[in-house]
């Protein structure tokens, strides 16, 4: 079950080269689909209280080097992977409406990344990680490349210029983490035979000495992923020329895997490394939110808007990863999937923007309400989601990172807050500046089409449904959070309360980890 | 008087006398006339043979010509690589003018007698059987750089590549002498023997000649700071002779490499350890930002070689079972990825006007993509993208850095394939996406690389079974290798094996 989820969209992807090319979307959208519904199988099969792996699936790959094929599910992944499901079918059904050049390529390298999104989330190997982590860019390199679009006129870099800042930002952190991740096994054996499995890993521990350099070269790779304050130099000019299909389930999905591997590996692995170096990931993730809520007050490009908005989101998450609470991390799993249910459906609007306006700047949009209220109502929605509005799923993920911060640090939790006030500035300056105001001389106002709709409502249905059921995610995701979190704190932190029981947990109390 | 007749291992020393008579009979099938054409039919058969009698031996280690040579799976292994090297080779020449201004019958016997001296290097357990080895390997290659004649590059590359070259034999030699004077003894066993028995533990004399034969294997390899001519030499050399040089040269020596300083010098480790980590650390940095802003591809592969280079001398350092079964799977791998890049050069060159500049292959998605395919491959792998045999190569390199204590290496080796990217994409960027400046209208002649008139364009070669038939096998390898590891990690670790 799980390889079918794993490998049927490359297998759909590889048929697609040989159909003909008015087929071929379709059939992407078919494969994106099958992968769908075996997600949402699993999920359905998935057992809620279970802490540990499900669905293993494990057979060593390369014994000669200790790595094995191993996969599963558990709290941690279960929803990234429903969320990878549901953006790719969004994306590639986008993408299936319109006409691409060399679409054959294009459906194959979009199902391409999917598999290997997919791999990275569900990988229970080290290296496989490590492997499947690398491997998503490959895909992305050509689609942003072949499939985007060149600034220079805007004063602006090519498309293949922007691609190749990206690819070499983010494997600087790659690079680093495969030595990293060998280091680390080969630390843990000691001598002994050389196993990547994660569970093997954690039970073996390594030194502290060791875990300090090895923490910061994963660090670096999931925070350029991300992208983090400082190191998110990539970001702009790869934001700019990505095709907006591609760009919608990148910035909805692949953000996302720098912030599960920080859950998925450096928590358990490195748990002192992870309680020393607490504040400066704190602090790194403060300066995201605070300077991607600026910067998102300040561009005009729609892309860049979402773009920044994404940074100050991928803050929070890390924040409520690092406050080493059951709920704080809750929250940010949570607020992973309802990140990129509402940044997905922004790049999919405004790439119907740009159809009708022509233009990604948003001083040239506006007025759009008038003749488009489904269209409007639409985003309403979503932005109304991306700022956190009480009754939004997303208010009750920054609820919970803010209740674990303020938990465990009360003055990182002080600053973060701003960030939730600041969210609804450029939220909301979004959604005016594109639908309201006065329309623009020869600017096409047209209500949202049936091909649209067909992939702009399920996505919004699912934002709405998040909302009023939030627990859906957090019911299943808090025992392997929980357990999660206890390798870092030694189990000495307090357990998450929330997630069960609707009551509050002491979170006025600035209780630093060792003083319990 | 007693006569005792020596014992001869006739099974261990076929492959060598296999080579041998195909050397003749090549040589000799150009004179008659019926058969003048025959000559690259009957290479490939003389390396199918060679290639069938070394898979025989395999697993199978025995010492050979009272211990001149040692047969066993890292001798075989090489010498597999460098034989389907050449068949290759035999393949992309086909339709190669140098090949026609050479003469047919002197080319091949030419290649072949380079593979002999491959073959024999990769076994040679002795100072003597090392030298006339090495010889035997480079005076065919300094010739068959120089074949196209009509070209003042190619030519230029042959004078370069002999002068150099025996710059570094005459180290090389001059460094065995003191290794000779020293212990007494040319076996490589004996060698260490000696070190260990008159004391020469750390003596200047035994230091000097690891100094100076390890800076003759550098340039062999071309490690940097003794890479100068290959750039040069890469660009200069018939695209074929590149590919196999490129490749089996490095494979050979590097062979000898692990020998001569695993076997021969093991006890002082301690003292060139250092020096060659420094040495691969140097060549990463070298290779790699050399690479960077060169617009002719032969240009870029031989840079990039340096860097590679480096990369592999990485499994030498350690001298581990780890390091050398790593070694011998990086240089299959490399095999594979060198292979499928140079047989589309090969296409293009003959294709466009352009040479091997990167024009020659801008807009190659689009037209030709089963040439674009494995070229794109190629380069991902090369650069050690996952999915490639590539990668896994890096992995098997850098576990073997970290489990011997050469951590720092293994940071270096990241670092160098992330400068790396940015040469090998911008090869990938020009295939698929929209050029970066606006290209050169058609028809203008190239400036860099072949004076165009020398090299007729045969606008069919991209579609030539000779070509693109090794491309795509190539490739297939580099992705098969990258997605089933087992089997290739296997046929490593016996030669990993073999010396420890």
């Amino acid at each position: 079950m799980i390889n079918v989820l794993l490998w049927a969209p490359l297998a759909f992807g590889l048929v697609g080269l040989f159909l003909p090319r008015r087929a071929v979307g379709p059939w992407a959208v078919l494969g994106a689909l099958v992968t769908l519904g075996v997600a949402v199988g699993m999920t359905i099969g998935f057992d809620s209280g279970d802490s540990g792996l499900q669905y293993v699936e494990s057979t060593p790959w390369i014994s000669g080097l200790g790595v094995d094929y191993s996969l599963a599910l558990d709290g941690l992944n279960l929803f990234l992977v429903l969320l990878t499901a549901v953006l790719w079918t969004g994306g590639v059904a986008f993408a299936a409406f319109r006409d691409y050049e060399r679409p054959k390529t294009f459906f194959f390298l979009m199902l391409v990344a999917e598999t290997a999104t997919l791999g990275s989330f569900l990988a229970q190997d080290l290296l496989l990680f490590v492997l499947f982590f690398d491997f998503m860019l490959v895909p992305f390199y050509f689609l942003f490349g072949a499939w985007g679009h060149d600034r220079t006129a805007e004063g602006g870099i090519t498309a293949s210029a922007a691609t190749l800042k990206m690819i070499i930002y983010t494997l600087i952190g790659s690079l680093l983490m495969l030595v990293a991740a060998i280091a680390t096994a080969i630390i843990s054996a000691d001598g002994g035979h050389i196993t990547f499995s994660i569970q093997a890993l954690q039970e073996q521990g390594i030194g502290l000495g060791s875990q300090r350099w090895i923490f910061w070269f994963f660090a670096a790779a999931f925070l350029v992923k991300m992208p983090a304050f400082l190191l998110h130099g990539w970001m702009p000019d790869a934001y700019r020329a990505a095709p907006l299909p591609a760009l919608a389930v990148f910035s909805g999905v692949l953000a996302k895997v720098g912030a599960y591997g920080f859950l998925r590996i450096v928590l358990p692995l490195f748990p002192e490394a992870t309680v020393e170096f607490q504040e400066i990931v704190l602090v790194i993730a403060l300066a995201s939110i605070l300077y991607g809520s600026v910067m998102a007050f300040t561009q005009t490009n729609v892309r860049l808007i979402a773009g920044y908005s994404s940074v100050a989101q991928l803050g929070f998450i890390t924040a409520g990863i690092f406050a080493l609470r059951a709920d704080g991390a809750d929250g940010a799993v949570l607020q992973m999937v309802n990140h990129g249910l509402v940044v997905a459906p922004i790049f999919i609007i405004v790439a119907i923007l740009l159809e009708r306006t022509g233009t990604e700047d948003i001083r040239e949009m506006g007025g759009m309400a008038l003749r488009a209220p489904v269209l409007a109502a639409l985003f309403l929605i979503v932005a109304l989601a991306t700022l956190a509005m009480p009754g939004s799923s997303n208010f009750i993920g920054e609820f919970y990172i803010l209740n674990g911060l303020f938990q465990a640090k009360i003055v990182f939790a002080f600053i973060a807050i701003t960030g939730v006030a600041m969210s609804a500035y450029y939220a909301l300056r979004l959604y005016q500046g594109a639908m309201h105001n006065r329309k623009p001389e020869g600017l096409m106002s047209r209500e949202i089409g049936w091909r649209d709709s067909v992939v702009l409502v399920p996505l919004v249905l699912c934002i709405l449904a998040l909302a009023l059921y939030p627990q859906l995610i957090l019911k299943r995701t808090n025992p392997s959070v929980e357990q999660t979190v206890a390798k870092v704190t030694g189990g000495s932190a307090p357990n998450s309360k929330l997630a069960t029981k609707n009551e509050e947990s002491g979170w006025t109390g600035y209780a630093p980890i060792g003083d319990k | 008087m007693n006569f005792n007749e020596p014992h001869i291992d006739y099974a261990g020393i076929s492959p060598l006398i296999a080579l041998t008579v195909g050397i003749c009979v090549v040589l000799l099938s150009a004179v008659f006339r019926p058969f003048k054409r025959s000559a690259p039919l009957l290479t490939l058969i003389t390396l199918g043979a060679t290639a069938g009698l070394l898979i025989w031996q395999w697993d199978d280690p025995k010492n050979l010509i009272t211990g001149a040579l040692r047969l066993d799976d890292l001798g075989i292994s090489i010498s597999l690589i460098a034989v389907m090297m050449a068949a290759f080779c035999v393949l992309l020449s086909i339709g190669e003018r140098a090949t026609e201004e050479a003469g047919s019958g002197e080319y091949h016997s030419l290649l072949l007698g380079s593979v002999l001296g491959m073959v024999l290097l990769s076994q040679a357990t002795n100072l003597v059987t090392f030298f006339v080895a090495l010889e035997t390997l480079s005076i065919p290659l300094y010739i068959l750089c120089a074949t196209n004649l009509r070209r003042e590059g190619s030519l230029e590359s042959g004078l370069k590549y002999l002068i150099v070259g025996s710059i570094g034999s005459a180290t090389l030699l001059y460094g065995m002498a003191f290794l000779y004077g020293g212990t007494g003894s040319t076996g490589f066993q004996g060698i260490a023997a000696g070190i260990a028995h008159n004391g020469l533990d750390g003596d200047p004399l035994i230091l000097i000649g690891i100094a100076m034969a390890a800076v003759g294997l550098a340039f062999k390899t071309s490690i940097a700071p003794f890479h100068q001519w290959t750039p040069d030499v890469y660009q200069g050399a018939p695209t074929p002779i590149t590919s196999f040089m490129a490749v089996a040269t490095k494979a050979a020596a590097f062979a000898v490499f692990l020998r001569f300083f695993e076997v021969a010098l093991g006890s002082q480790l301690d003292s060139w350890q250092p020096a060659l980590a420094a040495l691969a650390a140097i060549s990463i940095v070298v290779g790699n930002v050399g690479a960077l802003g060169q617009d002719s591809l032969k240009r870029i592969m031989g840079w990039s070689g340096v860097a590679q280079a480096g990369y592999m001398l990485g499994g030498v350092v350690v001298a581990s079972e780890a390091g050398t079964s790593s070694l011998v799977f990086y240089l299959a791998a490399y095999a594979f990825m060198n292979l499928a890049a140079f047989a589309v050069i090969v296409a293009r060159e003959r294709e466009t006007i352009f040479g091997d500049d990167i024009r020659a292959v801008r807009g190659l998605g689009a037209e030709r993509p089963a040439l674009a395919w494995p070229l794109t491959i190629s380069m991902l792998g090369l650069a050690g993208l996952p999915a490639t045999v590539g990668f896994i190569g890096k992995l098997y390199l850098i576990e073997a850095l970290v489990e011997g204590d050469y951590t720092w290496l293994a940071v270096f080796i990241a670092v160098g394939t992330m400068i790396s990217l940015a040469y090998y994409l911008r090869v990938v960027a020009a295939m698929w996406m929209r050029p970066e400046r606006d290209a050169v209208p058609g028809g203008t002649p190239a400036i860099a690389g072949a004076a165009p008139e020398a090299d007729p364009v045969d606008p069919e070669a991209g579609r030539r079974w000779y070509l693109v038939g090794p491309a795509v096998l190539a490739a297939a390898a580099t992705v098969f290798f990258g997605v089933i590891p087992q089997p290739l990690v296997e046929f490593a670790s016996h030669a990993g094996a073999a010396l420890f």
